[in-house]
């Protein structure tokens, strides 16, 4: 009878009477069975999609992510690291699909390889780097060398370009960024350093958010990723428009990828084609990109 | 009576032992300590852990690329071909901000520290002191938010109004304290007790002139500033300070508590005032504790990664002049956050180690700093017990 308040030391005492903690025990062994039933079941009804990658196929690919669920019933996670992460994740097998903002580098093949896997790309989009400026800024248009100039530090005063007498802040992407690396591979020049005074930022949100509160900020964004708080600017008198990415007369564009484990079959099949589809068609105009 | 003997037959039952719970007692005792200190010896093991893999792989990177480009230039083009690895401006940019919000938070956190402690009645602290450790449960990614959707713009709308009323507020109080007290220095040798006075009131109006006449001017100065970008050394200084201040008023206000009332009640006893008690008494009785507060405040500054990620604009570059908090600049916190995913061992293994090499850089400056605090704690203690 004393010991009925202490059930640990009646248990540890080898007391014969059904204590507190042996019903406690029992209880959470039951739940635990419950749980592992419930979770086996789970799993066996439903196959997940995995994507993890670029922040800029990110809206895309989770909105495609959102129609897939609710018309074939397959749970699909996205996530949005960077395309080099993506890479990383595919060759880990960590994801189903890595999305990326630019093209699988040799070295990652060749990683991939090693491991076994095999990444097959499918466009699915096309996307222009639109070059952002805040709205009160007078400069119209840039040509690619000007702009080419500013990031490389030669240029660094707006009134160089028809600007006010201000500072240039030059704003890039974090070298994660496969936007950065499209940028500086179409804008710069390979292996050409931006100039050490340029920020950093790490998404296209922040990019935006920086160049729409700094007076004489520039920056380039995913076309889709263009809002009012921004003020775009023409690159060689081009506006980054629809047909002008489409056409190819836009010079800074680049096509968006969905990058597999080998020819993708089954599910993901059907989630690859998603673009050629009327639908899929609707929701990347509707996002801000361009069909191929 | 009956009854009384049962009681003490039941007394005696229960201090006899059997063999059996003697066993079983021993076996909980030894499986509670051995558990005990399998887990103290755990922690241990995991900081030598942590230094032996850091270590481990940051090695590999001054085997490729020597240590003189690292420490002294300036050029950090990671992914670039030829890629280049010169973390000086990262380092500066690191210890700049450590500097900075070290210079913010420790007046402030020590002052509110005292005020906690000696001034503050006993039912306000109560309040008070749970309030300022809250500030410690805000999640770094919420201030980084602030700091850069609230703060930088902030900073270039209205900078240079901005600097000018911090300046005000922080430095008036100051200056009233400078004007009275040199102006008492100043007639404390004057013995002719009307000509002190006459000297005494004057030095008060010409210091108190002087001094309202530099905070203007310094103010005007100050006001004209624009502010290019408000993502600079500056406002993660700011932010910086404010996540530190939690640790550095929480901890020097428990030092400044165990110094004790009966150490208070004799300065008290022989004739001091309060302002006395505590600058003389309480603070050098309590330093060593300050200092251990002020070391993992700064700490807390120099590891702070998400903040200097979203907010310092991240721009691998020394100042110009290198004094100039208002311009943006980089961290090795937020180099190794923001430069991870890419660098895999796969692409580039120098890219892969340079990070880690600054991991290294990172836990050398605090172990260091962590030894020179313990050193300076114990010689005050061994000061203070020796008077």
């Amino acid at each position: 009878m004393k010991f009925q308040s202490y059930p640990v030391a009646a248990y540890l005492a080898g007391k014969p009477t059904k204590t507190r903690i042996d019903i406690m025990i029992k209880k959470i062994s039951l739940f635990i069975v419950l749980l592992a039933l419930i979770s086996v079941a789970a799993g066996a009804a439903v196959n997940t999609l995995v994507l993890d990658g670029s922040t800029t196929v990110g809206p895309l690919a989770k909105t495609f992510a959102a129609y897939f669920t609710k018309k074939y019933g397959v749970r699909v996670t996205v996530s949005e690291s960077g395309s080099g992460n993506g890479a990383k994740s595919l060759i880990n097998g960590s994801c189903t699909i890595a999305t990326m903002s630019r093209a699988m580098k040799a070295a990652e093949i060749a990683a991939a390889r090693q491991k076994g896997v095999n990444p097959v790309a499918t466009i699915v989009a096309l996307d222009g780097l639109a070059m952002v400026v805040h709205p009160a800024n007078p400069v119209r248009s840039l040509t690619k060398a000007q702009i080419s100039s500013i990031y490389r530090g030669a240029i660094t005063n707006w009134r160089e370009v028809g600007g006010p007498n201000t500072r240039i802040v030059v704003i890039q992407r974090e070298s994660n960024s496969g936007t950065e690396e499209s940028f500086k591979e179409l804008v710069i020049g390979k292996g050409v350093p931006v100039t050490g005074s340029a920020e950093t930022q790490s998404s296209n949100g922040s990019v935006k958010s920086r160049v729409s509160t700094t007076l004489s900020a520039i920056g380039f964004l995913g076309h889709g990723f263009v809002d009012g708080s921004v003020k775009v600017i023409a690159v060689n008198g081009v506006l980054p428009t629809v047909a002008a990415v489409k056409s190819g007369i836009y010079p800074v564009s680049r096509p968006l990828y969905f990058y597999t484990n080998g020819q993708p079959s089954g599910v993901v099949k059907q989630f690859v084609d998603l673009p050629k589809s009327a639908e899929g068609k609707r929701m990347i105009t509707e996002l801000g990109f361009i069909n191929r | 009576m009956a009854g009384e003997s049962g009681g003490e037959c039941n007394r005696t039952n229960a201090f006899v032992v059997s063999a059996r719970k003697r066993t079983l007692q021993k076996i909980a005792k030894t499986a509670g300590e051995g558990m005990l200190f399998s887990v103290a010896s755990f922690v241990a093991v995991i900081v030598l852990f942590i230094f032996y893999f850091v270590a481990r792989d940051a090695v590999p990177f001054f085997q490729i690329r020597g240590f003189s480009e690292f420490f002294t230039s300036s050029n950090w083009y990671p992914a670039d071909d030829p890629a280049r690895f010169g973390a000086f401006a990262i380092i500066y940019g690191s210890l700049m901000v450590t500097f900075g919000s070290a210079l913010i938070a420790v007046p402030m956190g020590v002052a509110a520290a005292i005020c906690l402690s000696d001034i503050l009645p006993f039912s306000i602290r109560q309040y008070a002191k749970p309030v300022i450790e809250m500030l410690a449960a805000i999640p770094s990614v919420a201030f980084g938010f602030f700091a850069l959707v609230i703060l930088a713009p902030l900073l270039q709308n209205n900078g240079g109004p901005l600097l000018m009323w911090a300046w005000w507020i922080l430095v008036s109080p100051f200056m009233v304290l400078a004007v009275i007290v040199l102006s008492d220095l100043l007639t404390t040798k004057i013995t002719d007790q009307e000509r002190r006075q006459q000297l005494h009131i004057f030095f008060l109006i010409l210091f108190g002139l002087l001094s309202v006449f530099l905070l203007f001017k310094v103010g005007t100065i100050l006001y004209g500033i624009q502010i290019l970008t408000g993502t600079n050394a500056l406002n993660v200084s700011i932010i910086l300070s404010f996540m530190a201040l939690p640790t550095i008023v929480s901890v020097s206000e428990d030092a400044l508590q165990a110094v004790g009332r009966d150490i208070r009640e004799g300065s008290y006893a022989l004739g001091a005032t309060r302002a006395e008690t505590i600058i003389k008494t309480v603070l050098p009785a309590g330093s060593s504790g300050i200092l251990a507060a002020v070391i993992l405040g700064i700490m807390r500054a120099l590891g702070e990664t998400m903040v200097v990620w979203m907010a310092s604009g991240n721009s691998s570059q020394v100042p110009e002049p290198w004094f100039n908090y208002l311009q943006a600049i980089r961290t090795l916190t937020a180099t190794i956050a923001g430069d991870m995913g890419e660098a895999d061992q796969v692409t580039g293994s120098a890219r892969f180690h340079v990070l880690f090499a600054m991991g290294l850089l990172l836990l050398v400056i605090s172990f260091i700093s962590n030894l020179v605090s313990e050193r300076i704690v114990v010689r005050q203690r061994k000061i203070l017990s020796g008077q």
